[in-house]
This record gives C-alpha cells, structure tokens and sequence, in this order.
C-alpha cells in the first residue's frame, strides 16, 4: 500500500492493541490513496475520545477541537473552502451524545462533508460509562443496575432526516469497510457512516463476536433511494444492516446555497479587498 | 431641575405608544427627514420584549450641534393611547408642550398649567384609511413643525413606502402631508421654538447606529464569515450582515446554538476565513468553551457582545454594562485576549476593523463589547475614514517542513491554512507539540503556556489610548468606559468646570500603557458604568491599585440620562 498519508515521524498510539480503531484507520487510509487524494488538500476534524484521536496518526490537515464539537467546524471549513475535503471523524459519545444536536442540523445542512462515526457503544477514554449508544441492560460504573434507556438509533434517526448518505460498517471488515468510506467521501453532499466497533477493553458485551453476529450485509435486493426501504433497514432491532442504507440525490449541498459561491468557487481567503463597495456603501448612509 | 441641562439649541421630543403602532417606522423615517433637513439628530428608542402592546418610547433630540445621549427634559411628549404619559411623569414639566388627542393624556395634565397642543391624530388616520397612518402623520407634523421642506419630506415618505406598490405609498404620502399642514399650522400660530440652525455639512454626513458601524467596521476588516444564533440586542448585525451576504461575498449561517456558532467561526478562520460572531450575555456563556478553543489552537476570533442586563433571561430588550467581567474571565485555563469597547459609532467603525486586524496578527480571540444603548441609537456621523489597503490577511502560505506552532521570540507563529502551500496545518484543543501533535511532555507545555501569554506583551504596543476630554491633570477625572462617552462629554459641557476631565476607555483589556500615569494626575476619581458593581473600577483597581473615590452606577435597564450625570457629579463634586 502506497505511503502517502502514513506520518513522517513515529508515534505512541493510544489506542488499545485490538481496538477497532487500528483497522478503521487502516481502512481510512487505503480509501484516500485509492481516491488519490493530497493531504494538503485533506482537512480532518474531530471532537474528543479514542476515535478522535484518529487524525493524530495518519498525515494530513487537522483540527482536533472539542467534545462534540466536530462538525460545526467541518461544516464551516467546507464553507470557507469548498476545494477541500473535509472529514469528521469521532465516537459515538462525541458524535450522538455531546454532539446530538449538531448532527441533526448538519444532516439538515446537507455540507459536503463525511461523518465517521465509530460506534463501541460506550465510553472508552472515560473508562466505560454508557454512551448513547448503549444498549438496555448494561452495566457500568455509572449505569450500576443497568442502561435503562433504548440505544439512540443514528441510522433512523439520519434516515427521518432525509440525510442524502446513510451507511452502516464494521471494523472488522476492513475491505467493505474502505468501499463503504469510498462511496461516503465521492458523494456529494453529507454522508454518515457509522462503523460499528468493539471495545476491548471496557465492553465485554458486544465484542468482536457479537457484533458479527448481529450484523449482516444489505444485498443487492435493498434500493438504497427507497426511504422507506431504508427506514425498515434501520430499524430492525435485533440485527444491523450494514452498507449503503440510505442516498438522497435530491437535495442541494450546503455551498450550493450560499451566494458567496453562486458565481465564484474561490476560498473566501482567496477574494480580494473591495475598498469601492465599502466607500458606496457608505454613501448609502448619507442619503 | 432641569433647566441647567436645557441648550437653548435643542430640542427634545418623546413618542410614547405601544408595541406595533409603528414607532419604529416612525423613528427611521424621522431621522432621516431631520438629518437631510441639516439638522443635528439623535435618537434612542426603549421597548419591551413583546410584538404588541405594552408601552415603548422614542426619544429623538435635534440640535444645532452633534448630541447623542438621552435626556430626562421632554420639550414636546406625544402619548399615543391611554396610560402613555405613567412612565413619564418624572420627565414631564411644566414646560412640556404635550401634543396628540386629548383622551391619551393624562387627567393631571389636561386641567391647566401644562401647555396641551389638542391634535386628533386617530381622527385624521382613520380619514386617511387606518391607524397604521399615525405614525407617518406624526412625522409630517414635526417636519411641518421644524421647517423640514415639503418635497424633502414627501420624497422620503416615497423611498420609505415605494417597495410596497404605489397604492400605500401614495397614501402615506398624503398622511405626511395632512401632518405636515398641521405642523407647519403649528409653526405659523407663533408656538414659541427655539431656532436650531442647519448645516449642509450635517445634510451631507452619514447617518448611523451602532448597529451599522459594527457591520460597516466587519466589512472593512476583512469579514467573510458569519455564524450566529440570533439574541438581543446583538440579533441586528447578523441582520444587516446578512441583508449584506451577497453584494460583499459574505457567508452567513444562522446555527442551531452559540456552541455551533462559535465552533463553525473557529472552523472558518482555520480554513482562512474571516469569522465573526454576534451575541449577548447568555449566548456567550454558551460560546466560553470555544472561546477556551480559541485560546488553545491560537485562533483568532471575534465576537461581538451586545450587552443587556441579567443574570439570566434578565431583560432581553434593554441596556447594561454588566457582562466586562463576563467577557475578561470567561473561558478555562490561561490565554491571552483583547476587550474592546466604542463609545461612539465611529469607533465602533474603527474598533470592530481593528478587532478583526488583531485577532488575526496576534491569533486571539478579540471581544467587542458593546450594549442596546450603543447598538440602537441613531445620530449624525461626519466623516469614516476608510484605510487603504483596507485589511491585510496575516496567512502565510506553508512549506513541506511547516509547524503551526513554531516557537518564536514574539509568541506569534506564522498561521497557514489548509490547501495553501505545501505544509500541513495541525491544530489541536490538546497541548501540543510545534506541529499540533498531542504531548503531555511537561517542557513542552511549559514552552506553549509561555510562547501564548508572551503574545500579550508585544499587545502592548498596540494599545488603542484612552480618549480624555478637558483639561490634562484635571483635580477630578470622571473615567468611563464603552457607550457612556456621548452623555458623559455632554455632561462636561453642561457643567463646564475646568477642574473637570474625563478617561474614556475603549480598549478596556488589556489596559493601556499610560492608565496609571493618566489616573495619577488626579486627586479624586469617580467612575460611570451602567452596571451595579463598578467592574471597570475593579479591574483598573486590580491591575493598578487605583481605588475611585466615587461611583455613578446605573442598573434599571435604561441608559444614564444627561441630567443623572450632571446632579450626580454636581453631589459628588460639592462633598469634595
């Protein structure tokens, strides 16, 4: 595999040996070689946690804000300069959680930006309290007589928002993982892709082997432009469907909305300084 | 009382009425006409945080010279509907001349000894068609009133009304006109007004509120970017920055909170643009994690905060002067940042572009903090001056070895952005190393804590002075700070005392080189602030052991009225 976003310099990983994170990055990183992507044309922004740390490990543009925090800065980075390629990357805690709110307006910006979401259904940098995506019955620290709560179902809930890129992945299919990342990163418009991944170390209830066993591959028969199709691929309770749920082609990206960009594509820090409009603008004042 | 504030050449006038009987309307209109007529003018209008109803007050001064502060003294009060005058009476002398139909104005005025102008302006609005006339006879009947020439009126009345279909303009101006008639009958039955002389400098000057100088300094800093929550009073320069958005290439985004706000402005100025955020008290609160960021990532960042009083909800439509603590405290850990304050709306102009200049040359965030007061009253500008070039960007462009973080003497490394040069622009909310990588190593943090708070030093240079009206080394010295200046210089003039000066401060943090030289000279200091605790006393106290002997403090919601100010140095000057 080409080297192109592997780090110049060596560096101590946080993250668990066996974590889902080491094949996600891995994959992550096949996905933008084969697009041939620059990293100086590549910004990846991403909250706080294990998965946040994603952008420390591999060459590239980033912003590592805050807890939650993610998107809004990928979505005005996008803004400010449409030739780049923004991805959000960060956990289930960040993205769902902290982050909740921002997820459903970017969905319903519709950026041309991807979202990554690893999802371990529970709070790992924190040392194992529940996450929002943790499912009823489990116990924690915190949650000592179990999570009494349903999982938040970021799928549906993207689906109901008629996001126009919906897919579900798993760590642990690192091939499928990088095709799913392929169609995420070229569409054009929000996607979220959710990758399902275990936490070795603080959820001993859905690892490696659980998530296998309840997750399968949508086939050819599912039609990604039928939402209701899509609803019924997200819903089901007992198993996750993976892949491609869900593609809207209909609704205009985040830029196309934004006069700014009507007639010029150019960054903003890339338009000169208009003395002329400035001074005619204040002789509006006068009259 | 208030006769020693009383300039024989100006005149002060109040409308008093309820939500959505059109005062504003009436107060956009009414300056214009004034100041196109030559005239000095100042308005300031005071409402309550409801769509109809209850009861608002525009207050508009004309004069011969630039005014622009409230006064107590009503020379002429119009009560729109019953219970009108209650929250005037205070205001209201013998000397007020009340004007509009009787049935508005209070029983105690109408028996005798206050002069009463009986003029049905409900009557007449309903011949014109509705009462949604009153408001554009009104302004008829004080440009007939004050010699404002027909045609000019009309044509204003034209420009307000023609985008609605020339049916309701055509009315209007008909309304203008039946008002006029009665002003100018007014004028002629020989009611006595002073004479405030015109000028073609005034006709020719720009009108503005503190609104229009934030947004007009935004523009000539360099502002692309746009990302707020809407929040009074600071809600109107997201507005008109977004009535701007196309024909400067701005980018405007309503977000779905301050947090989103403030994160998508730091994400803008990584990726090279220009970002400002517009908010109050609360909205900020919500903003002081990014704010944090900000100090961490070395981002430069500007937000405006048009003050109003709390804690809390508070009250969303009025003025204070209480969020300074606010805005110097905010945030965890320790980083360097710029508070800035106009008085008038051409520093507000020249404060905000330098807010912009700043943020980006230092990579700080940059507060503006202003209030209602400042934001919402209008008056006569002469002259901005609009520098060349206008803003110059402090991007470098990167090369393959480039660190975001790169140790200098002066605590500034050179900022990249993404997708120019061939470097990678790193930036983390972790410590980090000189390229933006997470360390925890302890010299390293050492050296970033130092490298950030180094930046203040060379701040210090830049300082924006002190602005100080009357004489140096003065025995008193009145210090303000922010939207106070205009009815604290007035106040001067009204009292005249050449053993009185008064500090204004516009940059209020960090503190300006010379404060304490400057406050030395004097032997008793009194503070003005429209808060209930003194915070600019305190954070001048603090950082130079400066102690005032007095304070003039105002926390009600409203501005200071110029005779507060003038009975309140009065009283504290004769104990001394």
């Amino acid at each position: 595999m080409a080297a192109e976003f592997d780090l110049d310099h060596h560096t101590d990983v946080a993250w668990c040996p066996g974590c889902g994170n080491h094949s996600i990055l891995a994959a992550l990183k096949a996905t933008l070689v084969e697009l041939g992507l620059r990293p100086e044309s590549l910004v990846l922004v991403s909250g706080i946690g294990q998965a946040a740390k994603t952008p420390q490990y591999l060459k590239a543009n980033f912003f590592n804000g805050l807890h939650g925090r993610s998107l809004p800065v990928a979505t005005a980075v996008k803004l400010t300069n449409p030739g780049l390629t923004v991805i959000a990357e960060s956990g289930d805690g960040c993205m769902y959680g902290e982050g909740g709110n921002h997820l459903i307006h970017a969905v319903r910006r519709n950026p041309d930006i991807t979202a990554v979401v690893h999802n371990n259904m529970v709070y790992a940098l924190t040392k194992g309290q529940a996450s929002p995506t943790s499912t009823r019955g489990f116990v924690t620290p915190v949650q000592v007589s179990g999570v009494c709560t349903d999982p938040l179902n970021a799928i549906a809930l993207a689906v109901a928002l008629n996001a126009s890129f919906v897919a579900r992945a798993f760590s642990g299919d690192r091939e499928r993982t990088a095709e799913i990342l392929k169609q995420a990163i070229t569409h054009r418009g929000f996607a979220l892709v959710e990758i399902l991944q275990p936490c070795v170390s603080f959820n001993r209830v859905n690892t490696f082997q659980w998530f296998r066993e309840h997750s399968y591959y949508l086939d050819d028969s599912h039609n990604p432009s039928d939402r209701e199709a899509a609803f019924a691929a997200a819903s089901q309770g007992d198993r996750f469907a993976l892949g491609l749920i869900y593609r809207n082609t209909g609704v205009p990206a985040m830029t196309d909305c934004h006069s700014a960009y009507r007639r010029d594509n150019r960054p903003l820090f890339r338009r000169p300084a208009d003395r002329g409009r400035i001074e005619a603008l204040l002789n509006r004042k006068r009259t | 009382m208030t006769t020693k504030a009383h300039m024989p050449e100006d005149l002060s006038f109040l409308v008093s009425g309820e939500a959505g009987q059109g005062l504003q309307t009436f107060e956009q209109l009414m300056v214009r006409v004034f100041k196109l007529s030559g005239l000095h003018v100042f308005s300031y209008s005071e409402f309550m945080s409801r769509i109809r109803g209850g009861n608002n007050s525009t207050q508009i001064r004309i004069s011969s010279q630039g005014v622009a502060s409230c006064t107590r003294r009503i020379d002429i009060m119009v009560p729109l509907h019953e219970g009108a005058m209650e929250r005037f009476r205070e205001r209201i002398t013998p000397a007020t001349v009340i004007l509009g139909e009787k049935e508005f104005m209070d029983r105690a005025y109408t028996g005798g000894g206050y002069p009463i102008v009986d003029m049905p302006l409900s009557r007449m609005a309903g011949e014109m068609g509705g009462q949604v006339y009153v408001n554009v006879i009104l302004t008829g009947v004080f440009s007939g009133l004050f010699g404002v020439g027909q045609d000019l009126l009309e044509d204003q009345v034209r420009q307000a009304f023609g985008r609605t279909g020339d049916v309701r303009a055509a009315a209007n101006i008909a309304a203008a006109r039946t008002g006029y008639e009665k002003g100018s009958h007014l004028l002629r039955s020989g009611q006595a007004l002073p004479v405030i002389e015109r000028s073609d400098a005034v006709k020719e000057a720009l009108l503005m509120n503190g609104v229009d100088a934030v947004v007009l300094g935004c523009l000539a800093g360099g502002c692309t970017f746009i990302s707020s929550y809407p929040m009074s009073p600071s809600t109107n320069v997201l507005v008109l920055l977004a009535r701007y958005a196309e024909e400067f290439d701005l980018v405007v985004e309503q977000a779905e909170d301050e947090i989103s706000a403030v994160n998508m402005a730091l994400g803008s100025w990584y990726a090279g643009g220009r970002a400002l955020v517009t908010t109050s008290g609360g909205g900020f609160a919500l903003m002081v994690e990014g704010l944090s960021l900000a100090g961490c990532i070395e981002s430069p960042l500007v937000i405006h905060i048009g003050q109003r009083p709390g804690p809390a909800t508070g009250l969303p439509t009025r003025t204070e002067q209480a969020d300074l603590e606010h805005a110097l405290y905010a945030g965890h850990g320790e980083f360097p940042r710029l508070i800035l304050a106009p008085g008038t709306p051409e520093e507000g102009f020249t404060l905000t572009r330098h807010a912009f200049t700043m943020a980006d040359r230092y990579q700080i965030p940059v507060i503006l903090l202003t209030d209602q007061f400042y934001l919402e009253s209008n008056c006569v500008v002469q002259h901005l001056d609009i520098p060349e070039p206008l803003y110059e960007h402090a991007v470098v462009e990167t090369d393959p070895a480039y660190m975001r973080y790169r140790l200098t003497d002066t605590g500034i490394s050179p900022r990249g952005v993404p997708g120019f040069g061939q470097g990678l622009v790193c930036v983390d909310s972790d410590e980090h190393d000189e390229y933006g990588f997470i360390t925890e190593d302890a010299k390293v943090r050492t050296a970033m804590v130092d490298k950030r708070l180094r930046k203040l030093g060379a701040m210090q240079n830049e300082c924006i002075p002190p602005t100080l009206v009357g004489p140096e080394g003065s025995r008193f010295l009145v210090v303000g700070w922010g939207s106070t200046f205009p009815v604290v210089k007035e106040a001067l003039g009204v009292l005249g005392r050449d053993d009185l000066a008064f500090l204004h401060f516009s940059q209020v943090y960090p503190l300006p080189t010379r404060t304490v030289e400057i406050l030395d000279r004097s032997q008793r200091r009194i503070v003005i602030e429209n808060n209930a605790t003194a915070q600019f006393a305190r954070l001048i106290r603090q950082h130079t052991g400066i102690v005032f002997d007095g304070k003039i403090l105002k926390y009600d919601g409203m501005p200071f009225l110029l005779e507060e100010v003038v009975e309140q140095l009065e009283a504290l000057l004769e104990r001394w």
